[in-house]
């Protein structure tokens, strides 16, 4: 059996539901900081394993649940 | 609205010259040969078809420039039946090619509908105009009328009338009124999951693409590739507007230079800038005029194909108003979904107009720098990142204006009548400057 490939994840915003509550950027600045409007501006890269707890609250706790966690595929 | 072609490219547009009315499909069959269309069981000819379009190099005439072959291809992967979608709303309102075309020539975008219909295995044609696009809309149904009775209908085709409004063109907003939902661009997290209509996966081709397919499907690709580039083959129709005697939809081959294509509609004056590529396009500056109309090169000089549009500004009217009032249409053409879009056009249009009228504080140009990128990339759909790329555009090709403006001069040139479509930009009133043509509408 192959070894468990290791599975980063990104933040990824849904321009559409997002209503720029802020608390994302709040939770998550390493990676979530807010334009002059108020949405947020959000680094693709993937999140550090230290920082995944706080992104999924990010996600968790956006009211209008645009946060979206996605799975970075490793390259094969 | 006039319709000419280059000596070498009348492809779309053969026929009699001027004709302004759509020929029936006798004419229609005269002047490009039949076209047989077989049904669902003949294996050989849709894939023999697949290949012709493919080989063929055609690449989309909606904006996106994707190639055909590779959107058919997926299709025909997919296993399922889906339904073919002509985007012909031309939300655009620099641009008339698709109306011209489908006046000028119905058969032959039908003609491709069901080509690509065939091929595909779709069940079903819909053909999409704008809810402003009258002529257009009769010159259809009339033509889908013949064929129902000359029995040359393999598949159900349908005309329907969605809003005419900017963003109603995009290919998700399209399919989401299909869907009886709002006519709004959705975010698509995954782009290769195509669009659906029900549970039919929905294959989006603007209207010229598949009048392209029509003749390939005639003529077959080393005929498509005898115009154009290597990499963008074939003729297109492009719309050219603003300084030129002769307004109107003209058919070229890709790679002819832009000056030459401005010239054929009769240029009348020095510019000082040329509008490519529609409101979400880009200004290209008067010292770069030769660069061939086609995909690769009009990207190196910092513009976009777009949607074939060319609109010549004159010498003594000011780029930086007239970016000003498209930004403020676009602003107000937002689909009011995504707040950078919301909040960021608008502002983008104020720092313009305050930069026109000479009101400039400190830190002005850099602020429009600073919000084009806040805003860039950050919607559902690329409404926002055409306006960016297009005051991009303008801070460059007009910088010695914009820097003037900036130094609290106002512009001058704001009074000389816009060359934009009457709905964008308020006409100033004063006459004509410089025997140019305001574009626009026209009867369309």
């Amino acid at each position: 059996m192959n070894p468990p490939q290791p599975v980063a994840i990104r933040v990824r915003v849904d321009p559409v539901a997002c209503d720029a509550y802020g608390f994302c950027a709040e939770m998550l600045p390493e990676r979530i900081s807010l334009d002059e409007w108020g949405y947020p501006i959000v680094d693709g890269s993937p999140v550090d394993p230290g920082l995944v707890e706080l992104a999924t609250r990010a996600a968790a706790e956006c009211p209008r649940r645009a946060v979206l966690l996605e799975v970075v595929r490793p390259a094969s | 609205m006039t319709t000419m072609t280059l000596d070498t490219a009348s492809r779309l547009l053969a026929g009699p010259a001027g004709a302004p009315s759509s020929p029936d499909l006798a004419t229609h069959l005269a002047i490009h040969g039949t076209l047989e269309v077989p049904g669902r069981d003949d294996r050989r000819w849709r894939s023999g078809m697949w290949q012709a379009v493919s080989e063929s190099g055609l690449l989309g005439r909606g904006g996106a420039g994707f190639p055909s072959g590779a959107k058919w291809d997926a299709m025909r992967r997919s296993g399922r039946r889906p339904m073919v979608v002509v985007n012909a709303m031309e939300g655009e309102p620099a641009s008339a090619k698709d109306r011209v075309l489908l006046t000028y020539s119905p058969h032959l975008v039908i003609d491709g509908a069901e080509v690509a219909a065939a091929v595909v295995g779709a069940s079903e044609v819909v053909i999409c105009v704008a809810d402003h696009s009258g002529p257009a809309a009769a010159a259809l149904e009339t033509a889908i009328t013949e064929r129902h009775r000359a029995r040359r209908s393999p598949i159900r085709t349908s005309v329907v009338r969605p809003p005419g409004r900017y963003v109603t063109g995009e290919e998700s907003a399209l399919v989401s009124w299909l869907n009886e939902r709002p006519a709004r661009p959705v975010l698509r997290v995954d782009k290769s999951v195509p669009l659906r209509v029900g549970r039919r996966p929905a294959m989006v081709h603007n209207a010229e693409t598949l009048a392209q397919v029509a003749l390939i499907a005639r003529h077959g690709p080393e005929w498509f590739r005898r115009q154009g580039t290597p990499e963008a083959p074939g003729s297109t129709l492009v719309t050219v507007g603003g300084a030129v005697r002769l307004p109107g939809v003209l058919e070229v081959e890709l790679g002819t230079p832009v000056i030459d294509i401005l010239d054929h509609a009769g240029l009348a004056t020095a510019v000082s800038g040329v509008l490519v590529g529609g409101y979400g396009g880009a200004w290209l500056g008067p010292s770069r005029l030769d660069t061939p109309f086609a995909p690769g090169p009009l990207a190196a000089a910092g513009a976009t194909l777009g949607v074939g549009i060319l609109i010549a500004l004159p010498v003594g009217s000011c780029g930086i108003a007239e970016t000003a009032r498209i930004a403020r249409y676009m602003a107000g053409e937002s689909a009011g979904q995504c707040g950078p879009c919301v909040f960021g056009l608008p502002a983008i249009a104020g720092d313009l107009e305050q930069l026109w009228a000479g009101g400039a504080d400190r830190g002005l140009l850099d602020r429009i720098e600073r919000r084009a990128a806040t805003v860039e990339g950050r919607g559902a759909c690329r409404h926002p990142d055409g306006v960016v790329r297009l005051v991009r555009s303008a801070l460059s090709v007009f910088a010695d204006d914009a820097r003037a403006h900036a130094d609290g001069r106002p512009c001058v040139g704001y009074v000389s009548p816009t060359v934009l479509s009457p709905s964008v930009g308020p006409t100033a009133p004063s006459g004509p400057a410089g025997g140019s043509t305001p574009t626009g509408r026209s009867a369309w």
